[in-house]
């Protein structure tokens, strides 16, 4: 359903010597779950962005976005508009921000409705009960009423997600939906979110920094590292068999229950914009690397599970290299 | 909760208590920061003052006429070879007059805003320092002269006392000292808050010795920028009081006063006695928050 | 809420009372005899004029007597009479205040109107338009506003001939196309304001996240400026509007002195060039009580536009 091909974005700031997005190969299918993994200025969130062509004014995007066959890049006005209001819809990072602080949790729901969807502000009114009701919110009439500020952050996460319903979209894009909350409140969400895209087969990308939360919850999970994705796989086999090293790098980083063995953190920092690349762009900081990895230029190699990782050393088991950069999909 | 929004205009503020003339420092600097990057529109406007100032002082020197001679033959004359700004109605020569009128059009304002600041300063400084009943004192005051808007408080001042430029400099220097101190206060109470003035307490220093020694000097630069950027302000204050008739008193050539005078003859058609003087008053003032808002951002002077 | 507003009130009172304390003290602050002052320091005071003048200012009274009669007329309307006219100082006042509120609203509605589109257009647009916009607003802002005046009435009133020089004309057109050029001087330095205040308050919205959300959310910018940039970008510029709007009553002093208008501001100057007392101080208890109940108007009005001050203010 969701097809992104060959995605490269340079941002038009002076700060920036590389582009935030560097050939970028992803796929959602319909009512598939699917995790984008990666630290902060990994490029994962403007992967999102360019999905519903929010990036700033200036940027250059070469590649292809295509949802359903066509691409989000070439939309004029309308279409991007009728993209953004029917079709895609966005669960934020963080719903206190998201919401604006003036206006009612009714108005907010009720807005899209009227204003994108062409309701009757009445009609739009018992919509929005029934989805505050379908998310879990008590009392739906008096909340309609409230102000943001009155609400938890949950609570106001679960009005963002029924928001997002609203419109029916055909995917749904959650960026740290759940970062900002407390655990016991991220469960709920997460729950709420995969009821509903389960009942209506939604297709979602679930961005998260949180690799063991992505492989748990998600079908698929794709890991970026400076703009560019290193390593796709089943979430399954990701957790069990890693095989770029950045990825086995980020789950020993985290300590896991009943394990003993020392967290080892990963030596140095996350890249910036202002990083520059020869080779492959984890080579410092990695573990496994050698001299010719400077200079190696990325290209994703097929795995035996059946997702594929972009490391010079995989390269060594001919068998198995696939002279393609983008990596295969899983499920249909 | 307590939310605090930052689009509220000034968090805690008393209500019922209206600011001094709404933030003008802030929004001209808001207003000029496209300007500041630019540098011809600066050198234009100092090399503007510098001449202004030069002019004020060589007045006499460089002057082509006598600013008081009357010459009734050549009455709301057009701008020729021997009068090259035109005449007023007694046909007093307007470029004389106007190089002549820098002298009080700039020396007044220049009086106006010391006298301010010594006893806006002064006050800012007893009360962030003193804090209690003297802090509390000097607010009340201040929130009184506040509840008179624009220059009414200099008008009752003048009301009382009589007109005349040396009332309108003492008013216009009573009137702006509160703003004054209460921005030196609020600039007083943060510096007084850091750890060297502690220091020089646990010494034994005397309160007025480090008001005076330390923290003044401290506060110089932040203050002395702060006041160029209400110079521009003070001198409009000035002119218009003159205008109104009770600041400068004829025959003096105040700006102010030579709009005043003028003014009856624009309805002849003769704009230039006018419009010379008004156009004097106006290129001043840009050109004081051109350059104030350089200086004071190069001094730091802080944003209420 | 109520508790706020009572206290509000109170400050108000409050400081009403302080203010009028000093305009009515003023006759102490005068050199000499109070009574001589009063009458104004005509040479030819008799004792009779000075006993009338006496009298009528209950100077014979302990002080605190005589501020509480003066303030309790100025209660019921009743400031005395004036010296100048021989009239009571409220006739006077009632024959000018229309004019003088005719010309603060109209220069309002100019202001508040034509400041927030400019500062609107010019946060939308960015660029050069906005530029060139905060550029005349700054220049306008740093002329004095009898110069503005002046050069109004040199180009429009006297070249052109579109206006009239001065007056307050008669009928509602009338006044419309007299105090039209009156209400653009008195207006020009505050529309500067406003415009910056709009402007830079919707560019402290454009980068929030709601904002973006409503953006995401395939709203169209038209309405994304209306519904949540102007929107949330409305109290400061609602409370610099109003703020404004108090102080235009002591702006009226110079451009009813410029336009040659029978008003509060005009009545002001007169009164203080003929030693006037009586007037003088009505005319500025009445510009102060105007400019408090404004501002506090003002203070009131806020919590309306951002529920979240509504909260946060409410005593628990």
């Amino acid at each position: 359903m969701l097809h992104i091909e060959n995605l490269t974005a340079e941002l038009p700031s002076a700060t920036t010597r590389r582009p935030v997005l560097r050939q970028v190969d992803l796929r959602v299918g319909t009512g598939e779950v699917v995790g984008l993994v990666g630290e902060s200025g990994s490029g994962k969130s403007t992967t999102a962005k360019t999905i519903l062509r929010m990036l700033p004014d200036g940027t250059r995007v070469r590649g292809a976005v295509r949802l359903e066959g066509q691409d989000i890049l070439d939309m004029d006005g309308p279409r991007l508009r009728e993209l953004r209001s029917r079709r895609v819809a966005m669960i934020h990072q963080d719903p206190r921000a998201a919401l604006n602080p003036v206006r009612t949790i009714g108005d907010f729901l009720t807005e899209r409705m009227v204003h994108t969807l062409g309701h009757s502000s009445r009609q739009a009114e018992r919509q929005a009960l029934a989805l505050l009701t379908a998310v879990g919110i008590t009392h739906p009439e008096q909340r309609l009423r409230q102000y943001p500020h009155e609400l938890s952050g949950g609570m106001l996460q679960r009005v963002v997600i029924a928001s997002a319903l609203a419109a029916e979209p055909e995917l749904l894009l959650a960026d740290e939906a759940t970062s900002a909350l407390d655990v016991t409140t991220q469960a709920e969400i997460l729950a709420i979110l995969r009821e509903h895209q389960r009942r209506r087969d939604l297709g979602l990308l679930f961005i998260t920094h949180d690799l063991h939360l992505a492989s748990a919850y998600c079908d698929r999970v794709y890991v970026m590292y400076a703009g560019q994705v290193v390593e796709q796989a089943p979430a399954h086999t990701l957790f069990s068999s890693p095989r770029h090293p950045y990825t086995a790098a980020l789950l020993g980083c985290t300590p896991k229950l009943g394990d003993h063995t020392p967290v080892r953190p990963i030596p140095g920092r996350p890249p910036s914009l202002g990083d520059v690349f020869t080779g492959c762009p984890f080579a410092a900081r990695c573990p496994a690397a050698e001299p010719a990895c400077e200079t190696w230029q990325p290209v994703h190699t097929r795995t035996a599970e059946g997702g594929s990782a972009a490391c010079r050393l995989l390269e060594r088991h001919p068998a198995e290299s696939l002279p393609t950069t983008s990596p295969q999909e899983v499920h249909p | 909760m307590t939310v605090q929004t930052a689009t509220s205009p000034a968090p805690g503020r008393r209500s019922a208590q209206p600011e001094p003339p709404p933030g003008r420092g802030r929004l001209l600097r808001t207003g000029l920061r496209h300007v500041r990057s630019w540098p011809l529109p600066f050198t234009v406007a100092a090399a503007f003052l510098a001449l202004t100032t030069v002019a004020a002082l060589l007045a006499p020197l460089i002057a082509p006429q006598d600013p008081q001679a009357i010459d009734l033959n050549a009455s709301s004359a057009p701008p020729d070879g021997v009068h090259l700004l035109g005449t007023d109605q007694s046909g007093r020569d307007l470029l004389s007059r106007v190089l002549f009128g820098a002298r009080t059009s700039l020396v007044a304002p220049l009086a106006l805003l010391l006298c301010a600041a010594v006893i806006g300063v002064a006050l800012g400084t007893l009360a962030a320092w003193r804090g209690g009943w003297t802090d509390a004192l000097v607010s009340r005051v201040t929130d009184v002269m506040f509840a008179f808007p624009g220059l009414l408080f200099v008008v009752l001042i003048i009301a009382v006392f009589g007109d005349g430029l040396t009332t309108a400099v003492v008013a216009l220097a009573l009137a702006y000292s509160p703003v004054i101190a209460k921005y030196t206060r609020s600039i007083a109470l943060s510096e007084r808050a850091k750890p060297y003035i502690d220091a020089y307490r646990v010494q034994g220093v005397s309160g007025f010795s480090i008001c005076v020694r330390h923290l003044l000097p401290n506060l110089a630069a932040a203050l002395l920028g702060y006041l160029v950027l209400m110079f521009g302000e003070v001198l409009m204050g000035m002119t218009t009081l003159s205008y109104l008739g009770f600041g400068a008193q004829p025959p003096s050539s105040e700006w102010g006063l030579m709009v005043k005078e003028g003014q009856a003859a624009i309805v002849q058609g003769a704009l230039w006695p006018a419009l010379v003087p008004g156009t004097a008053i106006a290129l001043t003032v840009v050109a004081f928050n051109i350059v104030g808002v350089r200086v004071s951002d190069r001094l730091g002077a802080r944003e209420r | 809420m109520a508790v706020r507003a009572l206290r509000t009130s109170l400050t108000l009172v409050l400081t009403l009372l302080a203010a009028s304390l000093v305009i009515f003290g003023a006759i102490y602050a005068a050199p000499g005899d109070p009574a001589a002052f009063l009458v104004g320091g005509q040479e030819d005071a008799t004792p009779e004029k000075l006993a009338a003048v006496r009298a009528a200012y209950h100077l014979n009274d302990p002080v605190w007597s005589q501020y509480g009669h003066w303030i309790g007329g100025a209660a019921t309307g009743d400031f005395g009479r004036s010296l100048q006219y021989s009239d009571q100082v409220s006739h006077l006042i009632a024959s000018r205040l229309p004019t003088t509120l005719f010309l603060v609203v109209y220069a309002s509605v100019l202001f508040v109107v034509l400041g927030t589109a400019l500062g609107a257009l010019s946060a939308v647009r960015r660029g050069r338009l906005d530029s060139a916009i905060v550029a005349v607003t700054t220049l306008l802002s740093s002329i004095p506003k009898f110069v503005k005046a002046l050069a109004l009435v040199a180009l429009f009133a006297v070249q052109l001939g579109w206006f009239p020089v001065s007056g307050a004309g008669e009928g509602f057109i009338g006044r419309l196309h007299h105090l039209t050029l009156p209400a653009f001087a008195l207006a020009m330095a505050e529309l500067a304001v406003v415009t910056r205040v709009t402007r830079q308050s919707m560019l402290d919205q454009y980068p929030l996240d709601h904002v973006t959300a409503a953006r995401s959310a395939g709203l169209s910018e038209g309405k994304v400026v209306r519904r949540h940039v102007l929107r949330n970008a409305l109290p400061p510029i609602v409370t610099m509007c109003g703020l404004l709007t108090a102080g235009l009553f002591a702006g009226t002093v110079v451009i009813e002195t410029a336009f040659g208008i029978s008003g509060m501001g005009s009545l002001l100057v007169g009164a203080i060039n003929t030693h006037d007392f009586p007037v003088t101080q009505a005319v500025l208890l009445l510009m102060v009580l105007a400019y408090m109940l404004v501002t506090t108007a003002v203070d009131l009005v806020h919590p309306v536009l951002d529920p979240r001050v509504r909260l946060h203010r409410s005593p628990a």
